[in-house]
């Protein structure tokens, strides 16, 4: 028998996989790894969101749409979003939907492994070619690199690896 | 967060807000001179790259500024924009103009200077975060954690700048070197915890000052070698000690202008 609130918190991470990244709309904000926790007391639901890079100016974006999705379920009561920051979020917290969305979007996904100089290698996610240039560690928003691959000729963007053993 | 709050005594909370002050205002202050750069930076990738820099930089003060809050101090934006000068803690490199002109007309700003200050903060930054995983204040230890990840990019930003510039031509040799003369003179605060030393040191919060400066020195030593120059001596702090709020005339005027919209109207949306 499943309790009430077993229920909707189940109906809240079903909302949740509606709400996107404002700026990849391919990836909902739990296939990238963003959601730590759903509480759920009576009617009333608490999420806790772990930010993924400190200064992203996306942050309040996702809050207002997470609080906007979950209060349009006629089950729910109060919403309270929070961000913490422990754990950390790292870019392992990606999950595989999550790297599909943001192949798709023209975006490689954060590879898992480093070199052992701290340097790192993705494909092109377009062509799946290996033949690539990193132009530039930093890119359009604090979570992405921009690179170009030699054999299909596009330019394309990755998603920055973070790990604590950085 | 405000588990523990109860049980910190007057001493150590005093201790920890000292402490807070010094890295937001640090952060702050260096990602404000950092966002002066914009639109200026020697090519098109440099200025996606050094305002990405900036733009985490100002979400680590944000947080120490946070962290403020939950202890009491203040609203975190009242704190960022509306103090003064004479109470800000942050060190008196952090606050430094980026050389001659104003952004908005044609400023004449030196990069080797950027290069140099951004590396060498950033690399005491890094001691500092490590030392701080450590902490004894969790809220602080978990915030060094997140603001580390961050930083693994932003110090292999400027440590590549720095060695390449100091390999380069004559000229960028010589302006490299000048650039460090000029950060080397105000670096005598930037390890200093000022007149809270003692408490601060004692408070188990983080590593001692001398510590920190032997951290900066070790990691400093590999970046040196490669472009085969000794590691220079970090100086004492001065008599104008910006961690017990003596600052320059640059701090001021760089408050008038970043707080200038908060001020207006501090309900702005950004």
């Amino acid at each position: 028998m499943v309790s009430l609130e077993e229920e909707i918190r189940q109906e809240v991470y079903d909302a949740l996989m509606g709400v996107k990244d404002p700026e990849i709309d391919t990836v909902s904000i739990i296939d990238l790894g963003m959601v730590e926790k759903v509480n759920v007391e009576g009617n009333n639901v608490n999420i806790v969101l772990l930010p993924t890079f400190l200064g992203c100016p996306a942050l309040e974006i996702i809050k207002k749409n997470t609080v906007n999705a979950v209060k349009r379920l006629p089950s729910v009561g109060e919403v309270e979003v929070e961000f913490v920051f422990h754990p950390p979020w790292t870019s392992e917290r990606i999950t595989e939907e999550g790297h599909k969305g943001l192949r798709a979007f023209g975006i490689a996904p954060p590879p898992q492994h480093f070199e052992v100089d701290g340097s790192w290698h993705v494909d092109c996610p377009y062509c799946g070619s290996t033949y690539v240039t990193m132009e530039n560690i930093f890119g359009p928003t604090a979570c992405r690199s921009i690179l170009y691959c030699k054999s299909c000729k596009n330019p394309f963007e990755a998603m920055k690896p973070v790990s604590t053993i950085m | 967060m405000s588990s523990g709050e109860n049980v910190l005594s007057p001493e150590y909370k005093k201790a920890l807000e000292n402490l807070l002050f010094q890295l937001a205002d640090d952060d702050f202050l260096i990602s404000f001179r950092g966002s002066e750069w914009l639109g200026l930076a020697p090519h098109i990738e440099e200025d996606v790259a050094s305002s990405s820099i900036s733009q985490d930089t100002m979400g680590h003060a944000a947080m120490f500024y946070t962290l403020l809050e939950d202890l009491g101090a203040g609203k975190a934006d009242d704190l960022a924009h509306l103090r003064e000068a004479q109470d800000r803690r942050n060190s008196v490199l952090a606050e430094r103009v980026n050389g001659e002109g104003y952004y908005m007309e044609t400023p004449k700003y030196d990069w080797a200077y950027a290069v140099v200050r951004n590396f060498f903060y950033t690399q005491a930054k890094k001691v500092k975060m490590d030392s701080l995983r450590q902490s004894n204040y969790k809220p602080l230890a978990e915030t060094a954690v997140k603001v580390n990840m961050e930083l693994y990019y932003h110090l292999l930003h400027w440590k590549t700048w720095f060695i390449q510039l100091l390999n380069s031509t004559d000229e960028a040799k010589r302006r490299m070197n000048e650039a460090i003369e000029l950060v080397m003179k105000d670096f005598g605060d930037v390890f200093s915890y000022g007149d809270e030393k003692t408490a601060i040191e004692q408070s188990g919060l983080i590593a001692g000052e001398d510590q920190l400066k032997e951290g900066w020195k070790s990691n400093m030593a590999l970046p040196f070698e490669c472009v085969a120059m000794k590691v220079p001596d970090i100086p004492e702090a001065s008599a104008k000690n910006g961690r017990n709020g003596d600052h320059t005339e640059e701090l001021a005027s760089a408050l008038t202008t970043l707080s200038e919209v908060y001020r207006l109207d501090p309900a702005a949306a950004w």
